[in-house]
């Protein structure tokens, strides 16, 4: 099916059919809501759909909704993001497998509505697995997957799938959309474990949980988190055999006897790629990694899949303010796993894209031949570097 | 919240409490830094403080006033500034007044059976 990114989302929301979806549209995830509440009117779905007023009561409804025992979904891009940050927080906390469409957008101010990462970026630390999309197709799949990561019992956990705005977004594209019966019997039929509508078993959601229990609860949860790689890898190979696209954390090309590295999530992969293939053919020992898997962040697995690398760059499509230098939040946690790992690569960040700005492949050259220099030198000259920026 | 003092593996996911239960069983009187006393021989049982009362703390029956739930009551001091009836001197305070007055909250006092 030729379909725009934000279309495919919807096709996946149609086929899972949650019990209840609230959202309120924001560009340019707008048209994954628009075309899911069409399913809804059409009644080519049995869901509740329930229209907000605004981000916040969006996600408050669907706190309620996952807490009395649906199956629940939403959608959302950039400020709606940021609006509902503090419900972000109580759905982790509850352990509520809410799954969440974000169509990646920069944040204002100035007022930006194109794409880059700072929304989902800003929402990493508040106990969501973030699956992050280079295509539609992955769009399409990961949102699937996404709801049997969440609704695992070992996790219970939300998850919010990413896609970067317009590039993938707004932009058509051939996707393998499954049959809906295939798609139903992956996903299954989902029996909350509590519910509040189960009036045999009265249950108390929220309670207060002062100095005593509250950070027990937190233990759990980075326990839970901890849990997800795991069954990430296992859905992605479930998949992988269902419908015949494999996911695991990461998409590696070319890394098998590479000593320079780039790292990146989402769109940004495809030109790199591209990149990289060329470079490849000039006999630079060059590979990428697609990063899809950002919450729970694979530090073990990163150490191990660079282990051969001698020097490897992040692109970072956010900036961490105040961080390090002003690095980017990918790079940090890369820089991170491998001190802890003892790992001797050296590291250098670009940030690139912020606010829609076009990602050229003469970046990406220009990126692997600081690489190659920096193997070569051993030395790292400017930590953050910015990609087409007007210097 | 199950068991007593529970570890991170032990705890209720999520906090939940799984079994039903009410208000009335948490003790809410804890930090209390006033509390209300009553002069029963002068109170006309007008129930003015119990119809004021935001926590249910006032305890009536038969339609006479019988205690304050200490377990519940947080001082807010309502009761005591509604009450209609004034005393000459008060039972427990010797104070002239309402017939109910706020007096400091004393650690030891914190609930009362």
């Amino acid at each position: 099916m030729a379909l725009e990114g934000a279309h495919a989302s919807a096709q996946a929301m149609r086929q899972i059919n949650p019990d209840v979806v609230a959202a309120y549209p924001i560009t340019p995830q707008t048209a994954v809501v628009q075309t899911f509440s069409q399913y809804v009117a059409d009644g080519e779905v049995d869901t509740e759909f329930i229209a907000v007023e605004s981000e916040h009561a969006a996600m408050s409804a669907c706190i309620g909704a996952a807490a009395a025992g649906g199956r629940v979904m939403t959608a959302t891009s950039a400020n709606g993001l940021a609006l509902m940050w503090e419900e972000l927080y109580i759905a982790a906390s509850l352990r509520l497998p809410i799954v969440m469409t974000v169509v990646n957008r920069a944040l204002s101010a100035p007022l930006n509505i194109h794409c880059d990462h700072s929304d989902s970026m800003g929402a990493r630390d508040a106990g969501w697995i973030q699956l992050y999309s280079e295509t539609g197709q992955e769009a399409y799949d990961n949102t699937i997957q996404a709801m049997r990561i969440a609704e695992h019992p070992d996790l219970l956990l939300p998850v919010m799938v990413m896609q970067d705005g317009f590039i993938t977004g707004h932009a058509v594209e051939l996707v393998e959309v499954a049959d809906d019966t295939a798609v139903r019997e992956f996903i299954g039929t989902y029996t909350p474990k509590y519910s509040l509508l189960d009036i045999d078993h009265p249950i108390t959601f929220g309670a207060w949980d002062l100095w005593d229990y509250y950070f027990e609860h937190k233990r759990q949860q980075t326990d839970a988190l901890s849990k997800a790689m795991k069954v990430i890898v296992d859905v992605g190979q479930e998949f992988g055999k269902t419908f015949g696209r494999t996911y695991g954390i990461f998409d590696p090309y070319a890394m098998d006897d590479a000593e320079l590295a780039i790292i990146v999530l989402s769109s940004t992969a495809g030109t790199a790629r591209t990149v990289v293939r060329e470079l490849r053919k000039k006999g630079l020992k060059i590979g990428l990694l697609k990063l899809r898997v950002f919450r729970p962040f694979p530090a073990q697995e990163l150490v191990a899949a660079l282990k051969d690398v001698k020097a490897v760059a992040v692109l970072d499509r956010s900036i961490s303010f105040g961080a390090m230098e002003g690095a980017g939040p990918v790079f940090l946690e890369v820089c991170a796993a491998l001190f802890a790992a003892g790992a001797a690569q050296k590291v250098v960040n670009y940030i690139y894209g912020l606010g829609g700005r076009d990602v050229l492949p003469e970046y990406i050259e220009r990126v692997a031949s600081d690489l190659r220099e920096i193997a070569e030198t051993g030395k790292v000259k400017t930590l953050v570097n910015y990609l087409g920026l007007r210097e | 919240m199950g068991k007593e003092n529970a570890t991170w593996r032990e705890a209720t996911i999520a906090g939940l409490v799984l079994e039903p239960g009410c208000t009335a069983e948490y003790n809410t009187g804890t930090w209390r830094v006033l509390r209300p006393v009553h002069d029963m021989s002068k109170c006309t049982h007008c129930l003015i403080c119990w119809v004021y009362c935001p926590d249910a703390a006032i305890i009536v029956e038969d339609g006479r006033w019988v205690r304050f739930d200490y377990y519940h009551c947080k001082g807010c001091g309502i009761c005591a500034n509604e009450c209609p009836v004034k005393v000459e001197a008060h039972e427990h305070t010797g104070k002239a007044g309402k017939v109910i007055q706020m007096v400091e909250e004393k650690v030891q006092e914190t609930c009362e059976k």
